[in-house]
């Protein structure tokens, strides 16, 4: 399978990364490079085969549901670029 | 005083303990040789001297006191990828300007208990994705080798190259790192250090940024076998802040130093003889089994069926992880924040400003195999190819191997801005093909010095074992270490 250049902003949408048409384009043919290399697993014969989920085969791992952790608020948004009253401030999002 | 730089971390835990020199003595000796180092080789991205000093001081009380821990003033450098509170933490990446997490992760906490003394940050790529330190925001690390009668520039390798170069400088008495394709063990080799990535669990992933969570490991980069197995002692624990850590105590890695290897199963596979693989190498790995066959242990060919999959099974796999832990940097709630004209546009140009072309290529292979319509083509196919990778070590440990013998690294270490290697992503990929399949199964995998190559630059080895059973890899890699002696690059820096 290979990738087009619509493909490409597409995925960059979904990725929320802005790309200049140059970008893109360049993009295009790296990521075709990497599909191409990865086209070979599937040679591979898959059937009846498991996919991983859990390379160490544990029991998750379980706490009890209380409170343990909190009353930080100020350290929770101590790195972000702008803030208010220990709220997040962002773009107005609703008209 | 640049001789206390030169001691290895047991030497120098000996000869504090005698009172020979204090610990801010020696801290003060680290300090000046990375503030007269990192100009030319800049393994350190930040460099916390006032911080050094007032830890150094306080291990010197401790030790006044009869109260010193296992690694009493020894001073380590940590990798930018594990948190440090109140201390840059980037992942040397643009997008996390200026972040200075409130918290410290698990695995720096730990030797920061047992004494240690942090020298600063150091460099690496970008989030951790790279073979050669190139991708860092912070520029790349120049290796402290280089071939001989050449002033050419050549990379230490990566992600772990601050790391690797560091420790091969004598820039810190050891390092911490992470693994999650072979960012310990290639490096390690391309320096001719000791680097181990432990069985996945053993060390906690708490506060280390996350590229690919199934995948990745932290371990040390050590100047020889003992002193990586002093450090992992102190790094790996069991930690319910991370529901992947298991439990498992943790054994004394020190004490399987000196055993014997007489009568272990030592694996050699046939499917890590590649084509085009240089003649050094594999001469490096005959010599190797040469010295493991002397010192008794029985020789067996192995095969490892699905050995060429491990690679681009990877590069689905760690991807599709990475594209959604790093949704989280969106100009929010830490680091960079380029402005747009609605929430959409703001975190879209934060994202493109803040990421390099290589974490923006994986982000967007991650996102795509991820995407409707291709997860069971991509995603699920390479899952099901990671079982069957693990399922061969898992048959070959099940018939009695107890470890398996590889070369660490498919080359030397090449030149910084490789022509061929900036053409085509897939080539420098390529420099984890024999690291990889261990990040894939989960296995405890050590890079051990070997030899030294035709122009005089160092060659590793690679042992890996069953899961959870680290001390066989100490044990087997300190027989190699033995035989090989250990290698030092030259200063010129």
């Amino acid at each position: 399978m290979s990738v087009d250049i619509e493909t490409v902003r597409r995925v960059a949408r979904l990725a929320r990364i802005a790309v200049s048409e140059d970008d893109a384009e360049r993009m295009t043919g790296e990521l075709n490079t990497i599909l191409g290399f990865v086209e070979q697993l599937n040679e591979v014969n898959v059937e009846g085969v498991e996919p991983m989920t859990s390379v160490m085969p544990m029991a998750m791992k379980k706490r009890d549901d209380v409170v343990t952790d909190g009353n930080k608020a100020a350290d929770i948004v101590a790195n972000a670029p702008a803030t208010e009253q220990n709220f997040f401030l962002v773009p107005k999002v609703v008209e | 005083m640049s001789d206390l730089t030169r001691l290895t971390i047991a030497e120098a835990r000996g000869r504090l303990a005698a009172g020979d020199f204090t610990a801010s003595e020696l801290t003060d000796a680290y300090l000046a040789a990375i503030d007269a180092a990192n100009p030319a080789l800049n393994a350190y991205v930040v460099v916390t001297h006032d911080k050094a000093c007032s830890m150094a001081k306080a291990s010197d009380a401790r030790i006044a006191r009869g109260e010193a821990g296992p690694l009493e003033g020894i001073p380590l450098g940590i990798k930018d990828l594990f948190a440090t509170e109140g201390v840059h933490t980037q992942a040397c990446s643009h997008i996390l300007d200026g972040f200075r997490p409130r918290y410290e992760s698990t695995v720096s906490a730990n030797l920061w208990a047992d004494g240690a003394v942090m020298l600063g940050k150091l460099n690496m790529d970008e989030f951790a994705m790279g073979s050669s330190n190139e991708t860092s925001h912070y520029g790349p690390v120049v290796n402290p080798w280089r071939a001989a009668g050449s002033n050419a520039e050549l990379v230490p390798g990566g992600s772990s190259g601050g790391s690797a170069a560091a420790v091969a400088a004598n820039l810190c008495a050891g390092a911490t790192a992470t693994d999650t394709g072979g960012s310990i063990r290639q490096p390690a080799a391309f320096t001719g250090t000791v680097g181990i990535k432990p069985t996945y669990g053993r060390c906690s992933r708490w506060g280390i940024v996350a590229f690919a969570s199934s995948l990745d490991q932290a371990g040390p980069i050590a100047r020889d076998v003992r002193d990586a197995a002093i450090l992992l002692k102190s790094m790996a624990s069991v930690d319910p802040k991370d529901t992947t850590s298991v439990d498992l105590a943790v054994p004394n890695y020190e004490a399987a130093l000196g055993q014997s290897v007489r009568g272990m199963k030592v694996g050699i596979p046939k499917e890590y003889r590649m084509d085009g693989m240089p003649e050094e190498i594999e001469a490096l790995w005959q010599t190797g089994i040469g010295w493991l066959r002397e010192a008794g242990a029985e020789i067996v060919d192995i095969s490892l069926p699905h050995t060429k999959y491990a690679l681009p099974a990877y590069y689905i796999v760690a991807p599709a992880e990475a594209s959604s832990n790093l949704a989280r940097y969106d100009g929010v709630r830490y680091g960079l924040r380029v402005p747009g004209r609605d929430i959409v546009e703001m975190y879209e140009n934060t994202r493109a400003a803040g990421f390099g072309r290589e974490v923006k290529r994986r982000i967007m292979i991650g996102t795509y195999v991820l995407s409707a319509g291709y997860y069971d083509a991509y995603y699920l196919q390479a899952q099901k190819v990671r079982t069957l990778i693990k399922k061969d070590f898992e048959d070959v440990f099940h018939a009695g191997i107890d470890t398996i013998l590889t070369p660490a690294t498919p080359s030397a270490a090449f030149g910084v801005a490789d022509q061929d290697m900036a053409a085509d992503p897939v080539k420098m990929y390529l420099n984890d093909v024999f690291t990889v399949t261990v990040n894939m199964a989960g296995l405890p995998g050590i890079a051990v010095p070997a030899g030294l190559d035709g122009r005089g630059l160092p060659l590793g080895l690679q042992l890996i074992g069953r899961p959870f059973e680290e001390e066989t890899l100490f044990r087997t890699a300190a027989v190699i270490e033995k035989a090989a002696g250990r290698f030092t690059p030259q200063t010129w820096w």
